[in-house]
C-alpha cells in the first residue's frame, strides 16, 4: 500500500520545489501572513541585502498583537514601542507592496481570523506566518504552521521554506460530543492525553465523526492548538462544510476557477490504507467540559475534577507541577469548581470567532456577571465584531456587564494594555496558561467560551452544564 | 551568522520541563524592532523581581553560571510561541548550545538560524550532563559539532545526531536565503507549473 497517501503527504507533494539527496526540501508557500511583532527584523533584512518580496500578491499583513482594543487606536497608540512596531508594519506593507489591513480597516483583526474570513486560506494550500498559531488554517485542509523571523525573511525573499517532512499522526475523535462540550474541550483533552510534546515532529490529522460534526469555527479551534500539543501543524480534510464556508469569500476563486478548485479540493483526503506513524483515539462521548489548573496546556482536567497532587506525576513533571501549583496558588485536592476568579477574557485566535461569541452569549443572555469581576470580550476581527452587533450578541455582553472591545490579540498574550496584575486569576478562552503569559504573576485557566461565560456569572470556575 | 564549530564552556543546569519561549523572553520585550540587546532580559521573570532586582536563587544569577555558554535543560525546551526573540536573547546573553531530551519544533529551527546548536540526547545522558552542570564553574563541557559529541568535565563523551544539511550550514555560518536563491530557476519552474495546475491559488 505504498501508494496510499495521507492528506499531509498529498499537500506536501504538491508543493515540493526541490528535493536534495538527503531529503531536505524547498517547499513552495502559497500564502504568507505577516503581523507587526515578528516581521520588522525580516523586512529590515531584505533592505540590508537589497532583496525584494518575491510574491507580494501572496503576502498579507495585519497588525494584531500590539494594538489596543479601545477606541481611538486608529489615530494614536499611547505605548511608544507598540506604536513604532505598528508604524513599521504600515511602512513595510507600503514599501514592499503587500496586501494590508491597517487598524482603521473594519477587516483588521487577528491574522488567523482575517485569513480565512477574507478567503486567503483555501484547501490544499501551504500557509505560514511568524506565529505559532498558524496551525489554525489547517481546519481548511491547508498545511499551515508557524515560523521564526529568519524564516519569515526567507519566505519573503524566496516564497519557499527549507523543510524536512514531518511524520504523520492521526487523532481520531469517534462518536458525538455531549451537550455543553465544544471544540475547545476536544483540543484541550487531546493535549491532556498526549502531552505538550506528544505531537513533536508530527503533523496531526484530526478526523472522526466528532470532528466532522464541528463547524468550520470549531475546526479552527481544534487545529489552532495543535501547536500546544507540540505538532508542527494540524489538518482536517476539507468537506462540504469547508467548501460552503469558503464560497463567496473575497479572495476565494469564482466561476470556472471555483469549479476547477473544487475538483482538486475533493481529492484532499487520506487514502484508505495510508500509514500513520502515531495514532491517538478519543471517544467523543468521554470528553467533558475541561479547564486547565496549571501552567502548561497539558495540565487539564474535567471541571468535575480536583487539583492533582504533584506526587501523582513522574519524572521532571513532579517538580514542574509543584512549581505550577505554587504559581497558581492552588492546593492538591481542591475542587476545580470552587476556584474563584477575578477576570474573564473571551477572545483570541482560538476562540474569537462568531460562533464562540454566540456560545458565550447563549449562556449570558438575561444574566449579569458577578459583582466586582472584570469581564472582557475581544472579537477576533472587525467583521466578527460587526456581525455580533448585528445579531444582538454585543448587547447581551454589555447588559451582562462585559466590556465590548475592538479586535486584536489582546489579553491572550498581553502585549497591549490588556493585562493581568500579579495574582489576578483569569478564566480565558485563549491558548496558553504559561507563567506570566497574560501579565506577570497572572494566573490563567483555559476553557471554552461557554465555560468562560458560566464562570463570569458565578465568579468561579463552573460546569456550564449546570446552566444549560 | 557566526559559525559554530567547537565550544568549551560552563553549562547551566535548568532541569525544569517545558521551559517555554514566554519564560525565555517575556512578551514585553518583543516590541523591539532589532535582533540584539535582548540578553539582559533573558528569563526575565525568573531572573528579576518585579522591581528589577536579581533573584539570587536563579541559576544564571549565581556567580558560577553568570558566564554560562551552555544550558542543560529539561524535556521539551522552547515550547510555545514561535518568537525568534528567544534564541536572540539566548545568543545575546552568550548561550551557544542547549542540551535537552527534546525541543519544540519551531524553536529548534530558529536556533540554527542564529548559530545556536540544540543538542538532543537520551534521558540518561542528559541526566548525567545535568549532574555535571550542577558542579558549577568547575564543570566545563566541550561540544564538537564536526565530531557530533558532547564531552563532560570527567571526559565522558556522548555522541549526538544532527541533520547533515543543518550541520553544514551551522559549521559554515551560511545564509540559507542565499542558498535557496541559487535554486531560483526551480522556483520559477514550480510557479509556472502551479499556475497551470492550480491557477486559483
Amino acid at each position: 500500500m505504498t501508494s496510499a497517501k495521507t492528506l499531509y503527504d498529498k499537500i506536501w507533494d504538491a508543493h515540493v520545489v526541490h528535493q536534495a539527496d538527503d531529503g531536505t526540501c524547498l517547499l513552495y508557500i502559497d500564502r504568507h501572513l505577516v503581523h507587526e511583532v515578528t516581521s520588522p527584523q525580516a523586512f529590515e533584512g531584505l533592505r540590508m541585502t537589497g532583496r525584494k518580496v518575491r510574491a507580494p500578491e501572496r503576502t498579507i499583513a495585519v497588525p494584531d498583537h500590539n494594538v489596543p482594543t479601545t477606541a481611538g487606536r486608529d489615530t494614536h497608540i499611547d505605548n511608544a514601542e507598540s506604536r513604532i512596531q505598528v508604524e513599521a508594519l504600515d511602512r513595510n506593507a507600503r514599501d514592499f507592496g503587500v496586501h494590508y489591513y491597517p487598524v482603521s480597516d473594519i477587516r483588521q483583526g487577528i491574522v488567523h481570523i482575517v485569513g480565512p474570513e477574507q478567503g486567503w486560506t483555501l484547501p490544499g494550500m501551504t500557509v505560514v506566518c511568524g506565529d505559532s498559531h498558524t496551525a489554525t488554517h489547517g481546519a481548511f485542509g491547508a498545511l499551515a504552521h508557524g515560523i521564526g523571523t529568519s524564516e519569515v525573511e526567507h519566505v519573503l525573499a524566496t516564497q519557499t521554506l527549507i523543510q524536512r517532512k514531518a511524520k504523520n499522526m492521526k487523532v481520531e475523535i469517534t462518536g458525538s460530543l455531549r451537550p455543553g462540550v465544544t471544540a475547545k474541550d476536544i483540543t484541550l483533552s487531546v493535549i491532556g492525553a498526549t502531552g505538550t510534546a506528544g505531537g513533536t515532529g508530527h503533523v496531526i490529522e484530526y478526523c472522526g465523526q466528532a470532528i466532522r460534526e464541528l463547524s468550520m469555527e470549531g475546526r479552527m479551534t481544534v487545529c489552532n492548538m495543535a501547536i500546544e500539543g507540540g505538532a508542527r501543524a494540524g489538518l482536517i480534510a476539507p468537506d462540504e462544510k469547508t467548501f460552503a464556508y469558503v464560497m463567496g469569500r473575497p479572495h476565494a476563486p469564482k466561476g470556472a476557477a471555483w469549479e476547477a478548485a473544487l475538483a482538486w479540493w475533493k481529492t484532499l483526503y487520506t487514502d484508505e490504507g495510508a500509514q500513520f506513524d502515531k495514532v491517538v483515539t478519543l471517544r467523543g462521548e468521554d470528553i467533558a467540559p475541561v479547564v486547565t489548573w496549571g501552567t502548561s496546556p497539558e495540565d487539564v482536567l474535567p471541571i468535575t475534577g480536583v487539583v492533582p497532587d504533584p506526587e501523582s506525576f513522574t519524572g521532571g513533571k513532579v517538580d514542574a507541577v509543584r512549581r505550577s501549583l505554587d504559581y497558581m496558588g492552588l492546593t492538591p485536592g481542591q475542587k476545580l469548581s470552587e476556584i474563584a476568579i477575578d477576570t474573564v477574557f473571551i477572545g483570541s485566535c482560538t476562540n474569537g470567532r462568531i460562533e464562540d461569541l454566540r456560545a458565550a452569549a447563549a449562556i449570558l443572555k438575561g444574566k449579569k456577571k458577578k459583582d466586582g469581576l472584570r469581564a472582557m470580550v475581544v472579537p477576533g476581527s472587525g467583521l466578527v465584531r460587526a456581525q455580533a452587533e448585528e445579531e444582538g450578541l454585543a448587547q447581551i455582553f454589555i447588559d451582562a456587564g462585559f466590556e465590548w472591545r475592538l479586535a486584536g490579540c489582546s489579553m491572550c498574550l498581553a502585549m497591549n494594555p490588556d493585562q493581568l496584575s500579579p495574582g489576578e486569576r483569569c478564566a480565558a478562552t485563549s491558548n496558553r496558561n504559561f507563567e506570566g503569559r497574560q501579565g506577570r504573576g497572572g494566573r490563567t485557566h483555559l476553557l471554552s467560551p461557554a465555560m468562560a461565560a458560566a464562570a463570569a456569572v458565578t465568579g468561579r470556575l463552573t460546569d456550564v452544564r449546570e446552566m444549560m | 551568522m557566526t559559525p559554530f564549530t567547537t565550544l568549551t564552556g560552563i553549562a547551566a543546569p535548568m532541569p525544569l520541563v517545558n521551559i517555554d519561549t514566554d519564560m525565555i523572553i517575556p512578551k514585553q520585550f518583543l516590541k523591539t524592532i532589532a535582533r540584539t540587546g535582548l540578553g539582559r532580559n533573558l528569563f526575565d521573570e525568573m531572573r528579576y523581581t518585579s522591581d528589577g532586582a536579581e533573584i539570587p536563587g536563579f541559576v544564571l544569577n549565581q556567580p558560577a553560571y553568570r558566564s554560562a555558554q551552555i544550558i542543560v535543560a529539561g524535556d521539551n525546551f522552547g515550547c510555545g510561541s514561535s518568537r525568534e526573540h528567544a534564541p536572540w536573547a539566548l545568543l545575546d546573553f552568550g548561550i551557544r548550545c542547549v542540551i535537552s531530551t527534546s525541543f519544540a519544533d519551531i524553536f529548534y529551527n530558529n536556533c540554527f538560524k542564529n548559530g545556536i546548536l540544540p543538542v538532543v540526547l537520551p534521558e540518561d545522558q542528559v541526566a548525567a550532563l545535568m549532574e555535571d552542570a550542577r558542579r558549577g564553574a568547575n564543570a566545563r563541557m566541550a561540544v564538537d559539532l564536526e565530531a557530533q559529541t558532547v564531552t563532560a568535565s570527567d571526559g565522558t563523551t556522548f555522541h549526538f545526531q544532527i541533520d547533515p544539511f543543518r550541520k553544514h550550514c551551522l559549521m559554515n555560518g551560511l545564509d540559507d536565503i542565499g542558498l535557496s536563491l541559487e535554486k531560483v530557476a526551480s522556483i520559477d519552474a514550480f510557479e509556472a507549473r502551479a499556475a497551470t495546475l492550480r491557477p486559483w491559488v
